[in-house]
């Protein structure tokens, strides 16, 4: 259970960074910490003590971990790269324009 | 060996403290790299072998990226907050983790114990994923066969997102 309270704890930080903080890149590492402690949380749901990695052997009669979530998270992985991208150019493109980082300071600059 | 899992994980928290309280970016960017590599080493631990060669080619893009952009504005994080809003953003942001952290105190009681989870689905796939599919590696069963329609969801959203991140960098055609 320990594990679980880990990944919650790691999950907190990310959302803390992305209230509180106030730079547009610090913003974007803490949602790529929450990413990456709701992947972690997926692993740990789904191992099982003593169980082998989900491939098969023939002939052979053993205990694999579950392989949905491995599955599911493979997916959302991959899916991170992809927002993360996006992200970063937008951060880019907003620096190139305001000259900043700072959000207060860009909500000030619209219009 | 699955004992080595709590030291890592606070590793992983260690890593998420510096990089959300350090002044200086690169660095910053960095310790989001320990918190990456050191999740490769979980998955591994967790027998999800295809997760850690996904994480680790994937980590080392994002930091790509990531440095990449840092290095083309600025590294400095020289933001100083008002004392007001200061204090209304920490009020903000306890209040949150704090509800959220409760929520899922609430929610671990309706889980099973980490080591022995519940297997309704998986059972199906795993008795008949090598009969049903003939691949011999389960999770490339479920993400190619079983549940092929997500992985084509998935290369749409790829597609999207990286149709949009040449529509806002590139330099032709802005006023």
């Amino acid at each position: 259970m320990i594990e679980y309270i880990l990944a919650v704890v790691l999950f907190a930080i990310g959302l803390y960074g992305v209230i509180v903080k106030r730079n547009l890149i610090k913003i974007i590492i803490g949602l790529m910490i929450m990413e990456y402690a709701v992947n972690l949380f997926l692993a740990l749901i789904g191992y099982r003590s003593g169980g082998a990695p989900p491939i098969v052997e023939v002939g052979k009669n053993q205990i694999f971990v579950d392989p949905l979530p491995q599955a599911l998270v493979l997916t959302a992985i991959v899916i991170g790269l992809g927002t993360t991208a996006l992200l970063v150019s937008f951060a880019v493109r907003i620096f190139e324009k305001y000259d900043t980082f700072d959000v207060h300071k860009i909500r000030k600059l619209r219009g | 060996m699955v004992s080595a899992l709590i030291p890592l994980i606070g590793l992983m928290i260690c890593g998420a403290v510096i990089a959300l309280e350090t002044k200086d970016l690169l660095s910053g960017i960095i310790s989001l790299g320990i918190i990456g590599f050191a999740l490769t080493i979980v998955f591994l631990i967790l027998q999800a072998p295809d997760l850690a060669i996904v994480q680790i080619i994937i980590e080392t893009l994002t930091l790509i990226i990531l440095i990449a952009a840092v290095l083309k504005t600025t590294i400095k994080d020289s933001i100083e907050s008002l004392k007001a809003r200061k204090v209304i953003l920490w009020v903000a942001g306890l209040v949150c983790v704090a509800a959220f952290i409760f929520a899922s105190l609430k929610a671990f009681a309706d889980i099973s114990a980490f080591g022995s989870p519940v297997l309704r689905m998986a059972e199906y796939y795993l008795s008949n994923g090598v009969t049903g599919t003939g691949a011999v590696n389960l999770v490339a069963a479920i993400i190619l066969d079983f549940r092929a329609y997500d992985t084509l969801g998935e290369a749409t959203v790829l597609f999207t997102s990286v149709a949009g991140v040449v529509a806002v960098l590139r330099k032709k055609g802005r006023t």
